[in-house]
Formats: structure tokens, sequence, C-alpha cells
């Protein structure tokens, strides 16, 4: 599995370590609870609303530098907005890995 | 140039923040995590410029666009590369970000914003309540044109720069004023009672004192306005 960087931040940074380390704590802080605002529509069946979280979700795994899984949230997102829930153990699978990476930091 | 930045998703508003912060010529004023919010300060405050995001629950960046009467210059930001077509319909839209922002990306945006003219108000903007065909009002609600049944409208209030309708079966939530609804409802039927209120004299349940029983709500009748629900009653 592709594994999540810093290059975007650090590419948007310019050297700052200051607004590196605040965007990364902003990111921990609404990770989660985007998260979990996902986990409670996808398993109550809300699509439309879990579509939505998988929306604003994409742009965290596109911060993270997850240019594939990007896409795979893309489609998983189409096929929500369509009533399926193909491709959510994907999508499922991208969130750990980046639940994993944000730790680390 | 003036600018404010709404967005709902806080790690974005951080970055457009850091990326105005290397452009001299910017200067952010506030930041907001919805519309509502941002159009209270739009009302008290003059904007060059809004990095708007799109995609917001309950009311999204072109709503905005379309309640206010006239809006700064735009850059749209969004996830979705969809709305671009969509976006360039609006004359305030001088350009289109889509996430995650580069730092070249933003540079031309704002080159863009810099060169393009004061500006220009949207064809689109803020006449919410629209027509009447008969026994209908047509309301903009979400960018969509819904029909109501002039008749069921039983109470009309004043809420800011809202007007909450009431109707048998269902309330909406307009961007108009009282002003401009009570033009478009037929003088037989309805009348302004308050300020903040215009009823439908035929729900009216009881009167007491100064106040108006309609439907569940007790609605107060200004002392002005008394003198002419009473002519409108058929008293014994």
């Amino acid at each position: 599995m592709e594994q999540p960087n810093l290059s975007y931040i650090e590419s948007m940074s310019g050297g700052d370590k200051d607004f590196e380390q605040k965007l990364i704590d902003i990111i921990q802080k609404e990770f989660p609870e985007e998260k979990d605002i996902y986990f409670k529509n996808i398993t109550a069946n809300n699509f439309k609303e879990a579509a939505e979280n998988v929306h604003k979700l994409k742009h965290k795994i596109s911060i993270l530098g997850l240019v594939n899984s990007y896409e795979s949230a893309v489609q998983f997102e189409h096929n929500l907005l369509e009533g399926s829930k193909e491709g959510q153990n994907e999508f499922e699978a991208i969130l750990q890995n980046m639940t994993d990476f944000l730790k680390t930091l | 140039m003036n600018c404010i930045i709404i967005d709902d998703e806080a790690t974005a508003r951080a970055i457009i923040s850091q990326l105005c912060s290397n452009v001299p010529s910017l200067t952010v004023l506030d930041e907001f995590p919805n519309a509502i919010q941002a159009i209270k300060y739009l009302n008290q405050n003059e904007i060059d410029l809004i990095f708007l995001d799109i995609h917001m629950p309950d009311f999204t960046g072109f709503d905005f666009i379309e309640t206010i009467k006239n809006p700064p210059k735009i850059v749209l930001t969004t996830s979705d590369a969809n709305f671009a077509i969509q976006a360039f319909e609006y004359d305030c839209i001088v350009d289109y970000l889509v996430k995650p922002i580069t730092p070249e990306r933003f540079q031309k945006a704002i080159q863009k914003a810099e060169s393009s003219p004061v500006s220009a108000t949207s064809s689109n903007a803020s006449e919410h309540v629209e027509t009447t065909s008969g026994n209908d009002l047509y309301v903009n609600i979400d960018r969509r044109l819904i029909k109501i049944d002039i008749p069921s409208i039983y109470l009309v209030e004043a809420k800011g720069d809202y007007i909450l309708i009431k109707t048998e079966d269902k309330n909406y939530t307009v961007h108009s004023t009282l002003k401009k609804i009570e033009e478009k409802l037929p003088d037989s039927l309805f009348l302004k009672i308050h300020r903040s209120y215009i009823i439908n004299v035929q729900k009216i349940i009881d009167i007491e004192d100064n106040s108006v029983l309609i439907k569940k709500d007790v609605i107060p009748v200004s002392r002005s306005n008394r003198p002419e629900l009473m002519k409108r009653l058929n008293l014994l």
C-alpha cells in the first residue's frame, strides 16, 4: 500500500516548521472527528451523508500525498452517491493507513 | 486586498491562510467555518476577495454567492473539479482552485484576482422570493425553485436576513425580506400585523388583547397595525 508522506505540507510551508507542526496538529484533531462521522453514517447506511464525509476526507488523503488512494476515494464517493458501498473496505484501509501514520508524527 | 476565507474544514482554512501570508498584498481579515457567519460579517465589512469552499453542509458556496447582493471577487476552492463550468457562470468568480492547492497555482489565482476588474455583481444574486403564478409562490432554496401554495401559508416571520415561511405542511427559510414577500402575497388573504410578522387572516384562531393565535403560534399585533386587522375581521 502506498505510504503517506509530508511532501505536500513541506512544499506548502517553505521551510516554516511552526506552520508544518500547526497543520499536523489541526489534521490530527480534525481527521478522527471526520472519520467518526463517516463510520456513523456508513454504518447507518446514510449513503449521501457518507459520500459527503468521504468528499471531505479526500482533501486530507491528498494532503498526505496519497495519490492512488485519492483516486480510490473519488470512486468510492461516486459509488456511495449511486447507493453502492463498493470500495468500502479499500477506503477504510486508507483511513487506517492515515491513522497509523498520524500517530507517528 | 482585504480577504476572508470560508471553509468548513479547519485544515483547508489553515492552508489558505498560510498561502495568503506569503502574498504581501493580501490581508486575511477573518476566517469562517460556514457561509452564514460570513454573510453577517459581509453586511458590516468591506471585503475585496473571498476564498470560498463550494462543498459545505447546509449552505453551499453557490448558495452563498446567490445570497449576497454585491459579491466581491471570489476564488472558489474545492476538492471537486466538476463544478468548474457552473463556477464561471458567475461574474464575481475570478478563479477556481482544486485542493490540494499548490503555492504556484495559488499565485496565479491572486494575479487573476488583482488584474480582474472591480467586482461585477452576479446577475443571479439575491432576489430569492421569485415570482407568483396564480396561487403559487416560488422560492429559491439550495438553487432550486420550490413551489409553495400561497393559501397554505399561515405565517411569515422576519428572521434577520431571512424569512421563515410557515405553511400547513412545511416551513421554509428563505433569504429575503418581509417587504419583498409582502409584495407577492395577495392583500385579500395576508396582513402585516407587526414589523416582523405577516399572517394569513383566514387562519386566525382567536385574538386576545394584542396578540393573535394562528395555528400554534401566538403572534404580537403592533398598535399601529391593530386597526387594520380589526377592519378585516367579520365582527358580529
